[in-house]
């Protein structure tokens, strides 16, 4: 799916060869600052990268319109962004954004149901707690039905129980749907429990299978 | 109607034996603004005096060229003041665009007031010319300096918005579409509120001039209603040009979001 060869940004990262597959579940971990977050930036061109090549499908990233990149392959920042307005507007906004139809209630309470989220639809998202919006940014994402998910530690803001749940009901719909995840976490119970394959960033880029 | 009242000079004297008396009462209260306030005194009337013989000699003599020199100083000082107002760092390509917008701007609302609405014969006659510029150029320069710390200023403190709504799919318009709207309105927003207060919280500067100078209030306010809306055009021309064309320079071709931490 990803492919970088040689790629170089600032003093942050350098990775000789790096193949991420499609269809599974990629960790990415390593110490804070190590690069993780800018690994994923690079991915759907969010960042300008100074050296080097990186393909998605075998086509060079430099090839590939930036917007139309990012609509198949969708990010999730660490800190959720909420935009001002409910939770039924901040779920659509993704759509809104990536131009594309929106969808009606009874999908959007489908999507709570997925992200463990037991709240009303009109309620405004200023009022949730951390988790919550991480949650409910997590829906946006799923909403937009991407080819890859990046996300940047998706459960930094949940209790152990309900980060478990969360990623498990992930996972499941990554592998149902046939679409791929690239996760940044820091907990271990994660990387063991799902990953398919872990990329540990140090100061040498390492790969193994699980 | 009566004749001017000429103010003598002893009359000029006892305005400032007025500000005199401001310096008093500021330095017993121990504010300690005397030095700005005697600055700003004696920079006023210096560079009124110099004006006021600069226009007199362009009033006898007449030239398209001198017209066209004095507007270009206005504009090139305006532009000028415009970066010199702005706390933040302003890039290359910001200041190319606020130069654009500010000339653009004016010049074609300069151009339909003069020769559509007042319709001035020869087009260059200073008497109205310079006045009229002033007040077209001097309120898009207020608008569109406000225009420019919002836009940065949002783009800053909302980065993380703006990048997330990238990550989303968004275009770069899109993604900056609120803080544009912001930018504008706030740039806009004065001059309506004053259209709002005008005749009845205050009478504007050309209207109370006109007046004092014996001119019917009734023709004083049809000359007050056309710069007005010569002003609010030329204010949100100059303004939408600049955000429209702005808000370009923080992202580069790739649609990535370019702004140092």
């Amino acid at each position: 799916m990803f492919f970088l060869k040689e790629v170089k940004y600032k003093d942050i990262l350098s990775i000789k060869k790096l193949h991420i597959p499609k269809n599974k579940i990629t960790c990415i971990v390593g110490k804070s600052g190590s690069g993780k977050t800018t690994l994923l930036k690079l991915l759907n061109k969010m960042i300008p990268y100074d050296h080097g090549e990186i393909f998605y499908n075998h086509k060079l990233l430099n090839d590939v319109n930036s917007v139309e990149l990012r609509r198949k392959v969708i990010m999730l920042p660490q800190v959720p962004a909420i935009f001002p307005g409910s939770i039924r507007e901040n779920l659509l906004i993704g759509l809104k954004f990536s131009q594309k139809p929106f969808v009606g209630d009874s999908q959007l309470l489908n999507i709570l149901e997925t992200i463990h989220l037991n709240k009303d639809l009109e309620e405004d998202c200023k009022n949730l707690s951390g988790g919550e919006k991480q949650r409910v940014s997590l829906g946006r994402v799923l909403l937009l039905n991407p080819e890859v998910l990046l996300l940047d530690e998706p459960s930094s803001a949940l209790d152990e129980d309900t980060e478990h749940i969360m990623i498990q009901s992930l996972v499941g719909y990554t592998k149902k749907h046939h679409k791929t995840m690239i996760m940044v976490t820091h907990s271990k119970r994660i990387v063991t429990h799902f990953a398919d394959e872990i990329i540990t960033i140090a100061n040498t880029i390492t790969k193994r299978e699980v | 109607m009566d004749k001017v009242i000429d103010l003598q000079l002893y009359q000029i004297i006892a305005s400032y034996i007025f500000i005199a008396i401001l310096l008093f009462i500021v330095k017993i209260r121990g504010i300690s603004r005397e030095k700005e306030i005697l600055i700003s005194a004696v920079r006023m009337t210096l560079q009124l005096i110099l004006t006021g013989y600069i226009l007199v000699y362009l009033f006898n003599n007449t030239h398209p060229l001198y017209t066209i020199i004095i507007l270009m100083i206005m504009e090139i000082f305006s532009i000028y003041n415009i970066f010199k107002r702005t706390k933040m760092k302003l890039s290359l390509s910001l200041k190319k665009i606020i130069a654009v917008s500010m000339l653009f701007g004016t010049l074609s609302s300069l151009v339909y007031f003069l020769l559509v609405v007042v319709h001035i014969s020869p087009w260059y006659d200073p008497r109205y010319f310079i006045p009229i510029a002033g007040m077209l150029i001097g309120n898009s320069m207020t608008g569109i300096s406000l225009g420019v710390t919002k836009l940065i200023d949002e783009m800053h403190s909302q980065k993380h918005l703006i990048e997330s709504a990238l990550m989303l799919g968004a275009t770069p318009k899109m993604a900056s579409k609120e803080i544009v709207d912001r930018s504008f309105d706030s740039a806009v927003l004065p001059t309506i509120n004053s259209m709002l207060g005008i005749g009845i919280v205050f009478l504007p500067g050309m209207m109370t001039g006109q007046i004092l100078s014996g001119i019917s209030p009734l023709t004083a306010i049809k000359y007050q209603i056309a710069i007005m809306l010569g002003i609010l055009g030329s204010v949100s021309l100059t303004v939408i040009l600049f955000v429209q064309l702005g808000y370009k320079t923080f992202f580069n071709n790739d649609d990535q979001l370019i702004i140092d931490e």
